[in-house]
């Protein structure tokens, strides 16, 4: 009933507009930052306007384990594909690295080591999904998240991000850790989500 | 005094220190929007036209784009529904509910939501229903109503806060630092994000070509909202839809900056089908409900290019009638310029009781100016007025704002008074001899007006446009 008496007054009320709009046809570059794409090297252009958001770029597991000693964050989730590569240096320098999360002990994970799917070299942004991401949660709960990704991922541009969101129902692009301003406009991190979001390139 | 308007009541009546917030809150960072997208782009105005023809393109062609939004969705597993009113859209959201056997759920801001009042409803029907969003969740607590877009609480200070969470159980001592205000939501709020049984959010775009909903925080609170819960439940204003997902781009890059001065929000979700089959967290059903509640009204009006708005906020930060005013002042969902044109056509049977607000605006153009999809409010502003006069609506204040209302009413009246209001910049405008004026000016600081440099820009640029053979 809704459908039908709502397209009915979308059709009338459109039929009134006497010169409608044609569909701009427009090249992408128009929303391209050129200021913000400027380098030639893609890690070196997302390593820069990740920093500007606040995010961590990390090329070795020695470094994440530093951070990690060094802000107390010492018991966390791993996904199991990437324990042999990373979990178990942490784990063998003594930390706790689980590889299953338990939902019921969310507040455990102090860290969550997920897969990223990709990287947007433009505007610093981690690409997470469905397909890739062992556990949702582990990349969310944790106050510390790293998203594991390759220098083959990242992409240029924004535009080119959408170009490649395939088939995946659920992608989600996190630029920066969790934030809010809404008491009185100051900044604070770490929300809901992460405090603290790390990018780590293997 | 006589012939007072309500929304001129309300700034006369708003204490100081909902004053001073809503002035801090609403200045504050609006150099930093200009930058992020004048630093970034050459011509930030193309970015707006275009965005603008996108949107004008898709309303007018809403009928179709729609009913593909539809198909896509649907093709993707997603159950699509239909609502006419903010009533059916209630009943809807409950009827899935019950059909799910919800009792407990989160859900992220969404103006749509506000509009129809789900919260209360919910609680009455026995829903246990939580604002996730930080702003949210306070006015909740507070039974108060959100006076911005962007920021729902910019009406509140940290003490505000403090107290609310020490009365309403949130945190066992006072403390306004607002830093353990947001850890102490942050606690509190895991514990029902992890409870709940589905999670309620809006969408700030729905992608035709694959049914794909783009929705954005900040805070993560929609995304955690979803993870731990079988049920998805996505409440749309028909307008939301866009072409295709190739489209994003150029909205995502103005909503960001125009709203908070950043490139992207922190989350930006691409949400069109429940959980994959491998994925252990997140809704296993996904519900749509397209709601039109006013919006073919809108788009049958000679005010639709309202529609095309991506709520972000700008015009009401710059608006110097909605700083002194705060957005309570608007009576609405919607408060600022936004809401001064959509409020009293979106809920048409309160036009009479709203027509005041086309009128509290002193058409400085600065709404324009910073809109990202290039809204005309003055002039959409000027055409409800005229409607009012038409429909003889009887409404205070028609006294006091008469003098603005005849320049409105004359183009080249109001053209010769904006580029004098340069002048006026210099002059001591409050001692002009107007009573109404001053009566007006009484109780506002004018911003420094720009004296219709938009309006000057818009026609070179038409000019050129024509010079070089295109439809401006
Ligand atoms: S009218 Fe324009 S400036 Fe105002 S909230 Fe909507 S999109 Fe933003």
């Amino acid at each position: 009933m809704s459908r039908a008496a709502i397209f009915a007054k979308i059709e009338s009320a459109t039929a009134m507009v006497k010169a409608k709009a044609a569909y701009p046809e427009y090249d992408l570059s128009i929303v391209h930052s050129q200021p913000r794409l400027q380098g030639a090297d893609l890690w070196e252009i997302f390593t820069r306007n990740f920093s500007a958001v606040n995010g961590r770029a990390m090329t070795s597991v020695a470094e994440l384990l530093d951070f990690l000693k060094q802000s107390s964050q010492l018991h966390g989730y791993c996904d199991p594909l990437l324990y042999d590569d990373i979990g178990a240096q942490l784990a063998a320098a003594g930390l706790v690295v689980e590889t299953e999360y338990h939902r019921d002990r969310y507040d455990d994970y102090q860290f969550g080591i997920t897969r990223a799917s990709g990287a947007i070299a433009e505007s610093g942004t981690v690409i997470i999904d469905d397909d890739r991401t062992s556990h949702r949660l582990a990349a969310l709960s944790p106050w510390v998240h790293i998203a594991v990704l390759s220098r083959g991922e990242i992409h240029r541009s924004i535009p080119d991000a959408i170009a490649a969101f395939g088939e995946s129902p659920n992608i989600i692009w996190c630029t920066g850790p969790s934030k809010t301003a809404d008491v009185e406009g100051i900044l604070i991190e770490g929300v809901h989500g992460p405090g603290e979001q790390i990018a780590l390139v293997i | 005094m006589i012939g007072i308007q309500p929304i001129d009541q309300y700034a006369r009546d708003i204490s100081d220190e909902k004053q001073a917030s809503v002035i801090d809150g609403s200045s504050k960072g609006t150099e930093k929007r200009y930058h992020s997208l004048h630093q970034d782009y050459p011509d930030p105005d193309a970015i707006r036209k275009l965005a603008a023809s996108i949107k004008d393109h898709t309303l007018h062609h809403l009928g179709e784009y729609l009913a593909k939004a539809e198909e896509s969705l649907t093709a993707r597993g997603v159950n699509v529904h239909y609502a006419s009113t903010d009533e059916d859209a209630r009943q809807t959201i409950l009827a899935i509910l019950r059909q799910h056997g919800v009792t407990q759920l989160t859900k992220s801001k969404s103006m749509a939501a506000e509009e129809i009042h789900l919260n209360p409803f919910l609680i009455e029907n026995g829903v246990e229903c939580l604002e996730s969003d930080l702003g949210e969740f306070i006015i909740q607590l507070d039974g108060d109503e959100p006076s911005h877009i962007v920021k729902p609480i910019i009406h509140k200070n940290r003490r505000d806060i403090a107290k609310t969470f020490v009365r309403e159980g949130v945190a066992a001592d006072y403390n306004d630092d607002p830093e353990t205000i947001t850890r102490r939501a942050r606690v509190f709020l895991r514990e029902k994000y992890m409870q709940a049984q589905a999670g309620i959010t809006g969408a700030n775009f729905v992608c035709a070509d694959t049914g794909r909903l783009a929705l954005i925080t900040n805070e993560g609170n929609s995304r955690f909202g979803m993870a731990p819960v079988q049920v998805h439940i996505a409440l749309v204003g028909i307008e939301k839809v866009i072409p295709q997902e190739k489209d994003l781009a150029v909205f995502l890059n103005l909503l960001g900056r125009s709203a908070t001065g950043q490139q992207l929000t922190v989350y930006t979700e691409f949400i069109n089908g429940p959980r994959s089959a491998n994925q252990p967290d997140g809704p296993e059903h996904m519900h749509v409900v397209f709601m039109d509640n006013g919006r073919t009204d809108v788009l049958a009006s000679n005010c639709r290019e309202i529609l095309r708005c991506i709520r972000c906020g700008a015009c009401q930060n710059v608006c110097p009638v909605y700083r002194q005013a705060s957005g309570h002042a608007y009576r609405s969902t919607y408060g600022g310029p936004v809401g001064a044109v959509l409020s009293p056509i979106l809920f048409g049977s309160r036009f009479p009781e709203l027509a005041d607000l086309p009128k509290a605006s002193s058409l400085c153009g600065a709404c324009n100016e910073v809109c990202p999809v290039d809204i005309p409010i003055p002039d959409l502003l000027l055409r409800l007025r005229d409607k009012a006069k038409k429909e003889s609506v009887p409404s205070a204040g028609a006294i006091p704002m008469s003098p603005f209302a005849t320049l409105a009413t004359s183009p080249s009246l109001w053209r010769t008074a904006m580029t004098m209001s340069k002048a006026m910049n210099h002059l001591p405008i409050q001692v002009a001899p107007i009573k109404p004026l001053q009566d007006w000016l009484g109780q506002r600081t004018l911003p420094d007006s720009k004296g219709g440099d938009f309006r000057k820009w818009m026609k070179t640029h038409q000019a050129d446009a024509a010079r070089a053979g295109k439809a401006p």
